[in-house]
């Protein structure tokens, strides 16, 4: 227990005194996990939208295979990566392993089937009543379909919201392609492992305390926005 | 007339396919078309990234956990970057790992502890040297009360009589290993091996041998709460002696010397890395200058040396 009290004293203390190396981890880790929340949910939304509306063969299984991949071992995704963007893989040649680059898309891919997968349940969520309504009332098709997205968007800000935290929160694909680099690839959860590692249990804690604290700064802002359009 | 009717004869053929497509194959198709253009763009720009054509001279060094864990690279990593102006990345991995590092080309340099290892990577064609550049001892630890009764003895021996005990009283002698593939592991499996045994066979399948499959200082906690022995490195040994009871029992022994090297890869095998850099880092590593900080490193903190210095030392 005095563990424990010791690492929240000692993230109080790192955040008070504004520890430099510790700021820089928390703004990487924030950064590349915006970054990889951001483009992946530029692609996944509206790919989500294609798979809702558009019908095709082989859809059913798609979606399928695609929750299947909502647990997907993070470990897992790094170890593709690194395969793929090692000096010896395909893409070696780009020499982007072990760069924030890789690591942005690392988890990118990572939270992709949970952007898709939530992005279909929320659009399915939607009143099946309000498409046609829309159509009846002299909408194109398009811009039905933009009105039931506008209709689910506090699902898919949840969606974004989860995805987000898986990004931030994971540690196998991060660590496996990014390296752990001290003031280049390091971020929270890296830090965290490491330090554990080498006995610093406070020092871990009060890392963990912070990404939390991230966390939740995140969760408020979006949930401000949220209550100011209802 | 020969084009022409070919044109036309494509656009009759776009035709159908798009009345199709409409149908039911739009989407897959689409996906197909994007993946196939994302290959021949990576394929168009793959090749155009070597080394030398970066603006930093970024080297990228594969260390073993132990002379991580210690910290000894947040020491020594600034003085190189300095001195050489180039970006250090130390990148932290088991013995094992860095050598797979090094085999793909990943990385510019190894620090790894793991001599077998090491000199089968140099003859395969992946490696070009090996330079020791610090040492130190394996220690073997145990409970303070000694079950298994080894204080005094030599290490094979030790080995020996921990097998015998745990055989015969199973639940207070045990033994963790590393599992992990590391340095550290690689040298209990060679004093086993040295005591006579045959580790895959007569070792691992015993019930008083645990494997805890992770970096040493969760090794040692285990071994602790098991009240077992296990071998470490003095480093991390260290670190966590205020957290766990288990003490040192057989120390500074030949069987546990534990050589630290450096490994620089061969140019031919990796034209496309910047090993001249790397071998500027390596010969840095082994100067006078960064040879005394590695005396010096961790007698303010623990009152007593983490590493000797290993370069010039003659060690058969």
């Amino acid at each position: 227990m005095t563990e424990i009290w010791q690492g929240f004293l000692k993230a109080v203390e790192l955040i008070i005194t504004f520890d430099r190396e510790v700021m820089e981890i928390a703004l990487r880790s924030l950064s590349i996990s915006l970054l990889a929340t951001l483009i992946a949910s530029i692609l996944c939304i509206p790919l989500g939208g294609i798979l809702q509306f558009y019908f095709f063969t082989g859809k059913r299984a798609l979606i399928s295979l695609i929750q299947t991949f909502y647990s997907v071992p993070t470990v897992l995704v790094g170890l593709f990566v690194f395969l793929l963007f090692s000096r010896l893989g395909p893409l070696g040649g780009l020499n982007l392993l072990f760069t924030p680059t890789i690591m942005v898309l690392g988890q990118a891919i990572l939270i992709t089937p949970i952007l898709i997968g939530l992005t279909i349940s929320a659009l399915s969520g939607v009143d099946k009543s309000l498409k046609d309504t829309a159509l009846s009332l002299g909408a194109t098709n398009t811009q039905a379909i933009i009105t039931i997205i506008k209709e689910a968007r506090f699902s898919i800000i949840s969606a974004i919201l989860l995805a987000f935290g898986r990004a931030i929160s994971e540690v196998g694909c991060v660590i496996m392609v990014g390296g752990n680099i001290r003031g280049f690839t390091r971020v929270l959860t890296t830090a965290i492992a490491l330090e554990t590692q080498r006995g610093e249990i406070e020092l871990s804690l009060a890392l963990g305390l912070i990404l939390l604290l991230i966390s939740l700064t995140v969760n408020l802002l979006l949930n401000i926005y949220q209550q100011r359009k209802v | 007339m020969r084009l022409s009717a070919l044109f036309h004869s494509l656009c009759v053929i776009l035709n159908n396919m798009r009345i199709r497509l409409n149908k039911y194959l739009t989407v897959p198709v689409g996906f197909a078309l994007l993946i196939m253009s994302m290959l021949l763009w990576v394929g168009s720009v793959n090749h155009i990234n070597n080394d030398t054509a970066l603006s930093t001279r970024r080297i990228r060094l594969a260390t073993t956990t132990s002379l991580y864990d210690s910290g000894l690279w947040e020491i020594l990593e600034p003085i190189i970057e300095k001195e050489l102006k180039i970006e250090l990345d130390i990148i932290y991995a088991g013995t094992g790992q860095a050598l797979e590092y090094g085999r793909r080309g990943d990385v510019h340099l190894l620090a790894t502890h793991d001599r077998v290892e090491e000199e089968k990577f140099i003859q395969e064609g992946y490696g070009a040297r090996r330079t020791p550049f610090a040492y130190n001892y394996f220690l073997l630890i145990g409970p303070d009360e000694d079950s298994a009764g080894i204080k005094g003895l030599k290490v094979v021996e030790a080995f020996k009589r921990i097998y015998t005990q745990g055989q015969i009283n199973p639940e207070s002698v045990r033994f963790v290993s590393r599992g992990d593939n590391s340095g550290t592991h690689s040298q209990e499996k060679r004093l086993w091996k040295i005591a006579g045994f045959d580790y895959e066979n007569n070792i691992r399948s015993e019930k008083w041998y645990l494997e805890a499959g992770s970096g040493m200082g969760p090794t040692l906690l285990l071994t602790d709460q098991k009240k077992a022995y296990t071998i470490t490195d003095k480093g991390t040994y260290l670190t966590y002696s205020n957290r766990i009871k288990s003490t040192p029992i057989i120390d500074k022994e030949n069987e546990l010397l534990n050589i630290y090297s450096l490994i620089t890869l061969n140019p031919d095998k990796f034209p496309f890395l910047d090993l001249i850099t790397a071998q500027k880092v390596n010969n840095l590593l082994i100067s006078d200058k960064i040879q005394n900080i590695i005396a010096e490193f961790g007698v303010q903190k623990y009152g007593t040396s983490l590493f000797l210095p290993g370069a010039g030392v003659d060690f058969d």
